[in-house]
């Protein structure tokens, strides 16, 4: 069953496209990355998906619905998402149990508070106004009132800027177990690692295009991308990109007659690659 | 599948948030609940002449404060703080939940309401313990102070919403929302007697809210023999009510044409 499903969607903000034509087929259960760099059109993507904003065009349909749809409807779809946005900091003078039961009352079939409270990992923090807790831990509050309806569909804009690594290791496995839960997850990231180790698929996007969907392992083709296979020639380092890389060795070792001057073999690697595909079109 | 919850019910919940949220902000509270009687306490102190017989300034003064916190908890409180709370990504939060916009603003007019009984209890404790302030007897009177109590809230709470939209942010609401309220003080006869105010002031005042329920708490707090000193030689509590009603449809009208999530 497609969850999100998504063609020719454009939006822009004045002279500003921020999306510009994108497509998307997002399956039941699936862990689906929106990778990019900033500015990169994820957010927005997102915020259309989510039923914040409207497009200019293109045709959105999420758990069945316009994300747009008003009124009874919209209240029933909104009770089937969850929504963790960028950054905010609102509710400093509640304690995070308060808020995060006070977000349970205006769903149909919410989860357990407390549960809720002990997956995020605030269990000790529970009776903690939500102004002392530290960024991650802020973070980590909204990924509760964001799953506490127990959403289908759960929207993750950049869960995880700012965390130390640890706080993202935990925060992953967060993640994984909400997977594991059958919920369908919409993640976007500029953390190329991130994409990597959660999502079942990604799409790279860069100024407003997806650039490509692909799983990790194959994103831009990475299985199988050429060698490079460089030397110190006769007028400096020279280097051969190849699908065969002994091959050149070989030839290589023929022309030096023995032992090649610094020779190096490297594949790309995921990093290399998305930063490829992302700069040929920073232009 | 259950269905999603109540809009009243949410919206009462709203009310209980939003008083907690409220009682946690200190100075809030202070300049909010003791502002009042504070006003009181430097205005029955330098104005101590009767007015009319039997009506001593501070008497007339209660009814102006009454009226003008429902403006203050209302009105102003509401259009400084949606900005901070857009500011803040609260608005947005609500926004992706189940929750209807229609609980947002009970949540809000509960609040208000709360915070007018407290300031009201107390503005009344130490009028009557330190300025002579008498309570009226007449049932009738009570009936016409609470009438007015919930739709000065209702009203005030709807045009702070509208309001709400004009501020581009948090930090510029304040400056933008206070002046308002001042002025209208001035001109709707709060700290002043208002038949003394200039006629195009008391023209002016008239169009607005305060200059109604300032006079309507009047009615309560002052004999009736004084109704002959105002504007119309009368209460005009039916105008009063009329007027209060008027200004609650065009403030839900641009709360809910005008209302926005994040700020611009």
């Amino acid at each position: 069953m497609k969850v999100i499903e998504v063609k020719g969607l454009v939006k822009s903000y004045g002279d500003f496209t921020a999306v510009a034509g994108i497509d998307l087929s997002i399956e039941a259960g699936e862990i689906f990355a929106l990778l990019g760099p900033n500015g990169a059109g994820k957010t927005t993507t997102v915020e259309i998906l989510a039923g914040f904003r409207i497009p200019n065009s293109g045709s959105v349909s999420v758990l069945g619905f316009d994300p747009a749809t008003k009124g009874d409807a919209g209240r029933s779809w909104r009770n089937r998402i969850g929504i963790v946005l960028q950054t905010a900091s609102d509710a400093g003078s509640f304690k995070v149990r308060e808020i995060v039961k006070h977000f349970s009352a205006f769903y149909a079939n919410p989860r357990d508070v407390d549960q809720v409270i002990e997956a995020v990992g605030l269990t000790e923090k529970r009776d903690s106004l939500v102004l002392e807790l530290s960024g991650g831990q802020r973070r980590r509050l909204d990924v509760a009132l964001g799953i506490i309806g127990n959403p289908e569909l759960l929207f993750l804009d950049e869960p995880t800027t700012g965390f130390d690594p640890e706080a993202r290791r935990a925060f992953w496995s967060l993640i994984r177990d909400l997977k594991a839960g059958g919920t369908t997850i919409l993640l976007t990231t500029h953390y190329l690692d991130e994409a990597e180790e959660l999502a079942d698929r990604v799409a790279v996007i860069a100024t407003g295009k997806i650039i490509e969907v692909s799983t990790p392992a194959l994103l831009g083709g990475r299985s199988t991308a050429k060698a490079t296979v460089s030397w110190m020639g006769r007028s400096g380092l020279e280097s051969e990109e190849s699908d065969n890389p002994t091959a050149v060795v070989t030839k290589l070792a023929a022309q030096f007659d023995g032992e090649i001057p610094e020779l190096a073999i490297t594949r790309p690697s995921l990093e290399d690659i998305y930063l490829k595909m992302i700069g040929g079109r920073d232009e | 599948m259950n269905k999603v919850p109540g809009t009243l019910k949410l919206g009462l919940l709203r009310g209980q948030m939003e008083i907690i949220q409220f009682s946690r902000q200190k100075e809030a509270v202070v300049f909010t609940i003791f502002f009042p009687v504070i006003l009181l306490a430097i205005f029955g102190s330098v104005f101590k002449d009767t007015i009319a017989p039997g009506v001593t300034f501070s008497q007339y003064f209660v009814a102006g404060m009454i009226a003008s916190g429902l403006v203050n908890s209302g009105f102003q409180n509401i259009a400084i703080n949606i900005p901070i709370e857009r500011d803040l990504g609260a608005i947005k939060r609500l926004r992706g939940t189940p929750l209807p916009i229609t609980s947002y603003f009970i949540g809000k007019a509960i609040s208000v309401f709360a915070s007018m009984v407290v300031q009201v209890l107390i503005l009344l404790a130490i009028g009557i313990a330190f300025f002579g302030l008498n309570l009226p007897t007449d049932p009738s009177k009570w009936i016409t102070f609470t009438w007015l109590l919930i739709l000065g809230t209702a009203s005030s709470t709807a045009l702070g919403v509208a309001f709400s939209s004009v501020p581009k942010n948090g930090r510029g609401a304040s400056a933008i929302v206070s002046p308002v309220v001042i002025i209208l003080q001035f001109f709707s006869g709060v700290f002043f007697v208002f038949t003394q105010l200039p006629g195009w002031m008391q023209q002016v005042a008239a169009v607005f809210p305060l200059k109604w329920l300032t006079q309507g708490m009047r009615s309560v707090f002052l004999p009736d023999t004084f109704a002959a000193q105002e504007v119309a030689a009368s209460w005009e509590g039916g105008r009063t009510a009329l007027i209060l009603f008027i200004w609650l449809i065009v403030g839900l009208f641009f709360a809910v044409k005008t209302f926005r999530w994040e700020n611009k």
